[in-house]
């Protein structure tokens, strides 16, 4: 405890929890791509996953509440440091500021702040189903379907991703916190090694061409999802079968 | 040439700074930046006028005491350099020139330009030393030091202790100077027997002096007169956890 509360009161010790979280947000980020990609499969493949990780509530809920935890933290400590760092200059430069400094460093906060509103959205929008936020006026819950080989009624994930993303200003807000997310990353990922001291001139350069790879990587992999829907026309005509037999159950 | 200087002007500690505009007497492009305000400030003083204080010492970039910030970047536009190694070829006829003191919360303003760096001298006396019996020196190579190893503790130690890393910081960090004092003497094998008390104490007084965090920007490293690399802030970084489980 002493040294949890050790690290807490340390600028270093923060860097430290800024780092370790940012880690294992990073390995959430990856691991959401790998599962959402599985949309440009067969409808059936998205859907047996998505019913896949609802049958375990155990995984599901052990992961959100870690999740939650590594945002929390991630959050505080952000913001706690930022206020100290504010403090540490009363009176800023007239003649400009930040010599030698890229925007992404300057502006992680900023970055995180917005990438942080589009989670809660996001949660809204596709894990809680409220439907009159997602700009289709249409109930998600009710998307249903049966798994090929089964005779399970599994919620259909695909249709509504698909339906969801048909939504311009929806994509759109996604895109802002994808192309946010690729500079928070572009800056993060290089700097958490930094943070631990894992860094030397010999691994300085390939750290940084490492994050500026996987964020690239990431951002083109989940961009790429709602340009295949609102530009590619992926899934369209299986969306509008959904909404057909959507319209049965509410009429019923 | 001539240039037109927007000078901070700050009576005292507590008096409430303002920017006043200059226009400089006609400059020599040889100057050094410090030259160029004596003239100023001789000028000023047959108006009759407060000349404008500003720090400098050794006038030969090994002191650290000079301490402008000239148009948002410490030291000045050129690169490795001090302010007084700073020359006025480095600038236009007629260009307007921003000048600032240090500006950080732990470098309170006496005047002027002039500010208090005894929050560094804290965090020094904190644990930047060795503790060794003095007396008639030591063999040379009774220790045996790695070439490698000296040579980053020399790079460490290049450190001036200026502060421009502060003043250059979005957060005015003090990471690179600890860490560089850190380094040149966490390096030697005479440094190791306080090598992480030496860390703590000083990361600690770092924070109480009320230096922001490192946000890894890299503008201290690019303003540093001594070219210091964040590599350092790295093993600082690496030194502190240590010792937090020690």
């Amino acid at each position: 405890m002493n040294l949890l509360l050790r690290l807490w009161r340390s600028s270093l010790g923060k860097k430290y929890v800024m780092a370790l979280t940012g880690i294992a947000l990073f390995g959430f980020v990856i691991g959401h791509l790998v599962g959402n990609l599985q949309v440009f499969g067969n409808p059936d493949l998205i859907n047996t996953y998505a019913h896949f990780l609802k049958s375990k509530p155990g995984l599901i809920w052990g992961a959100r509440i870690g999740l939650l935890l590594m945002v929390s933290l991630h959050f505080a400590a952000a913001v706690t440091l930022t206020l100290a760092n504010r403090a540490a200059r009363p009176i800023p430069y007239a003649g400009g500021s930040s010599p030698g400094s890229t925007w992404k460093s300057r502006h992680a906060m900023l970055s995180g702040l917005v990438i942080l509103a589009f989670v809660v959205y996001h949660l809204l929008h596709y894990t809680a189903l409220i439907s009159g936020i997602n700009g289709t006026g249409r109930d998600f819950s009710l998307l249903k379907t049966t798994l090929s080989g089964s005779n399970d009624v599994v919620p259909d994930v695909y249709a509504m991703m698909i339906l969801g993303f048909k939504v311009w200003w929806v994509t759109a807000f996604y895109l802002i916190a994808q192309a946010l997310l690729f500079l928070h990353l572009g800056h993060g990922l290089a700097s958490m090694f930094q943070s631990l001291g894992l860094r030397n001139h010999t691994w300085w350069p390939r750290i940084s061409a490492f994050a500026r790879a996987a964020s690239l990587v990431i951002f083109l992999g989940y961009a790429s999802i709602p340009i295949a829907v609102l530009v590619g026309g992926m899934g369209s005509e299986y969306a509008q079968r959904a909404l057909a037999q959507m319209s049965v159950k509410e009429a019923k | 040439m001539k240039v037109t200087l927007k000078v901070w002007r700050q009576k005292n500690a507590k008096a409430a700074g303002a920017f006043k505009t200059y226009t400089s007497p006609e400059l020599n492009p040889n100057m050094s930046f410090l030259e160029m305000l004596d003239v100023l400030n001789e000028e000023l003083s047959n108006r009759g006028e407060e000349p404008i204080a500003f720090d400098h010492d050794c006038r030969e970039g090994i002191c650290g005491t000079c301490a402008l910030v000239i148009n948002g970047t410490p030291h000045g536009p050129q690169k490795g350099v001090t302010t007084c190694q700073t020359y006025m070829r480095s600038f236009k006829d007629g260009d307007q020139l921003v000048i600032e003191p240090w500006r950080a919360g732990p470098f309170p303003i006496i005047k002027d330009l002039v500010c208090d760096r005894k929050s560094f001298d804290r965090i020094q006396q904190a644990g930047g030393f060795i503790t060794v019996r003095t007396g008639s020196a030591p063999d040379a190579n009774s220790l045996p030091v790695p070439k490698e190893d000296s040579d980053l503790a020399m790079d460490a130690a290049q450190c001036i202790g200026c502060g421009a890393c502060v003043a250059a910081c979005k957060n005015a960090s003090a990471m690179l100077f600890v860490a560089a004092k850190v380094s040149h003497l966490g390096l030697m094998p005479q440094g190791q027997p306080e090598r992480y008390r030496r860390v703590k104490a000083m990361v600690e007084q770092m924070d109480t002096e009320g230096f922001g965090a490192c946000t890894v920007t890299g503008s201290c490293e690019a303003v540093c007169p001594k070219q210091i690399s964040l590599d350092f802030i790295a093993r600082l970084n690496r030194d502190y956890a240590v010792s937090l489980l020690k």
